[in-house]
């Protein structure tokens, strides 16, 4: 549990002018889950997805709750293997990757495909 | 009333596979601590005719060749994703109560005048799948014991929509197809002493004289039969009771002969026994110790116990640890291999309720000092008592374990 409590010291004679004002300190928790119960971090390997800032052992935040649309960052499992890929529907359903060397995946060319979530963000960490 | 039992299909198994696409369809089975027995099976594995609780060497070999896929029990990673079912729920249902880690009862008596209870069913299904990726089966009645036979009929029917009502429609067909021996609460004894009756299934016990199955058993089943009949006599625990009673036991890896080698493990099992009771703010008034051989050698077979009753509850590991060791020295006999010793606390209570007595002097120091040590090994600490040897982990033999996907940034499941 975060407690708040009140910076500087206790004032004897004047009360402190910041007492009114008093908020809860920013928690990060906050700003990045909605939905808590179905809120998954996940961590990508690799570069496949670097044009769109996702770099190799970030960690994604995934929500389970979301519907994914046309251009969103989605995981989703094909034939065994979850995978991290821009989804496009238009003008024909791709998992696209986010890097020259990855060709799309065509979601028909896959006898097994389940979206399991949307990336809502991701955290880079500088070393 | 309208009561819900939703429970998850295979529940361990189900988690196993959440970030496992690739298992789909694979026989999956999960296995007890220290790999004894097999304790969750894929509907894939039931199918291989994988039974429930068997040895796990016993089908090792067999299973393994047939593609069948194995997992030691991950505790940590059920414990998170049972606790998001169980939100899941209660955000749909406020009046709940978690029976146990992948099932609960909900209280749908105010939903059921705004809802479709089957859509409403169905609905539950769809979300924990998407949010969780844990299926679920819904089966509803009017009363507890009765939303438990529509639960079991949804399992023998095979039903594809996994959501099934029961009502008076309905009612005396599933009774008359649900055998004794599935109904809430009976065990085998009972059940054998029904069927001796020429009452072989719900339906025979449902129509039963109350007054005379009082008398000859007791008013346990009055409830049963009552409920059977569409009238509520289970309430909705929706605040858990305390613990009654607090169990630490584990095989150990290399069964032992000596009295000196099971102090070891038995002071580690009486320390975490204790450290429990207390976080759950807990005394108990009697403790029992167990040792045994395996039951699957062809050695000389053993099961020794003993218990004592304190003067006054207690939850200080000192005494706790003095009584056991005590025990072990009176019912320990040379000459056996054991291979599996445990302790359990019994009649555990809360600690504010405690009568104390007039006679013997409540050591408040005790209780400082035991939150002291609790709260230093809760920050890593690694505070033990003498007999302990200085050893907190006991034998663990998981050969299998998955990943904490979800409590631990070192095992987060990958993505490529």
């Amino acid at each position: 549990m975060l407690l708040p409590f009140y910076l500087g010291p206790a004032y004897v004679g004047f009360p402190s002018p910041a007492s009114d004002y008093m908020e809860h300190p920013i928690d990060l928790n906050e700003h990045l889950i909605k939905n808590r119960t179905a809120t998954f971090l996940l961590r990508a390997k690799g570069v496949s997805m670097i044009g769109a800032c996702i770099a190799d052992g970030a960690v994604l935040v995934v929500d389970r709750s979301m519907t994914p649309i046309h251009g969103d960052i989605v995981i989703a499992s094909i034939d065994g293997d979850i995978v991290c890929k821009r989804l496009l529907l238009r003008p024909q359903a791709v998992l696209q990757s986010e890097h020259p060397d990855y060709p799309p995946i065509m979601i028909s060319d896959c006898a097994d495909v389940e979206l399991m979530g949307k990336v809502t963000a991701v955290i880079n960490q500088f070393k | 009333m309208t009561i819900a039992l939703v429970d998850c299909e295979s529940f361990y198994a189900s988690c196993e596979t959440v970030f496992r696409p690739d298992l789909k369809g694979k026989p999956v089975v999960v296995l007890s601590n220290n790999d004894g027995c097999v304790i969750a099976r894929s509907i894939e594995a039931k199918q291989l005719g994988v039974a429930m609780g068997i040895p796990w060497f016993k089908i090792r070999e067999d299973y393994l060749k047939k593609g069948g896929i194995v997992f030691s029990s991950n505790y940590a990673f059920y414990g998170d994703m049972s606790s998001r079912v169980m939100s899941i729920l209660r955000s749909l249902c406020p009046k709940m109560e978690c029976y146990s880690i992948d099932e609960a009862f909900l209280d749908m008596t105010d939903l059921a005048s705004h809802y479709d209870l089957y859509e409403f069913g169905c609905y539950i299904r769809s979300v924990t799948k998407q949010w969780v990726g844990i299926p679920v089966r819904i089966a509803i009645g009017p009363t507890k014991t009765l939303a438990k036979v529509a639960a079991y009929q949804i399992k023998r029917r095979d039903l594809p929509s996994k959501v099934m009502i029961i009502d008076s429609h309905n009612r005396i067909d599933m009774l008359r197809s649900t055998p004794i021996r599935e109904i809430w609460g009976i065990g085998s004894r009972l059940s054998h002493h029904l069927h001796g009756m020429g009452i072989d299934n719900a339906y025979a016990l449902a129509n039963s004289n109350i007054a005379t199955m009082r008398k000859r058993f007791s008013v346990v089943i009055e409830r049963m039969i009552r409920e059977l009949n569409g009238e509520p006599c289970i309430g909705l625990e929706e605040s858990p009771s305390p613990r009654k009673q607090i169990i630490v036991s584990r095989s150990l890896r290399s069964p032992i002969t000596r009295v000196e080698e099971a102090r070891m493990p038995l002071s580690n099992f009486v320390a975490r026994a204790a450290e429990k009771l207390r976080s759950e703010y807990q005394h108990c008034q009697r403790m029992s110790i167990f040792i045994r051989t395996n039951r699957f050698s062809n050695h000389r077979q053993a099961y020794i116990a003993d218990q004592q009753t304190f003067p006054v509850p207690t939850n200080d590991s000192r005494l706790m640890l003095r009584t056991a060791n005590g025990m072990l020295n009176k019912i320990f006999r040379k000459g056996y291999r054991y291979s599996k010793l445990g302790v359990i606390l019994d009649d555990c209570t809360l600690v504010s309720s405690v009568q104390g007595d007039l006679f013997l002097a409540q050591d408040t120091h005790a209780s400082k000092l035991m939150q002291s040590i609790d709260q230093m090994n809760q920050k890593g600490a690694r505070i033990f008592f003498a007999s302990q040897h200085g050893t907190f982990s006991y034998p663990r033999n998981q050969q299998q374990v998955s990943q904490r996907y979800t409590t631990c940034w070192e095992e987060l499941p990958t993505v490529s």
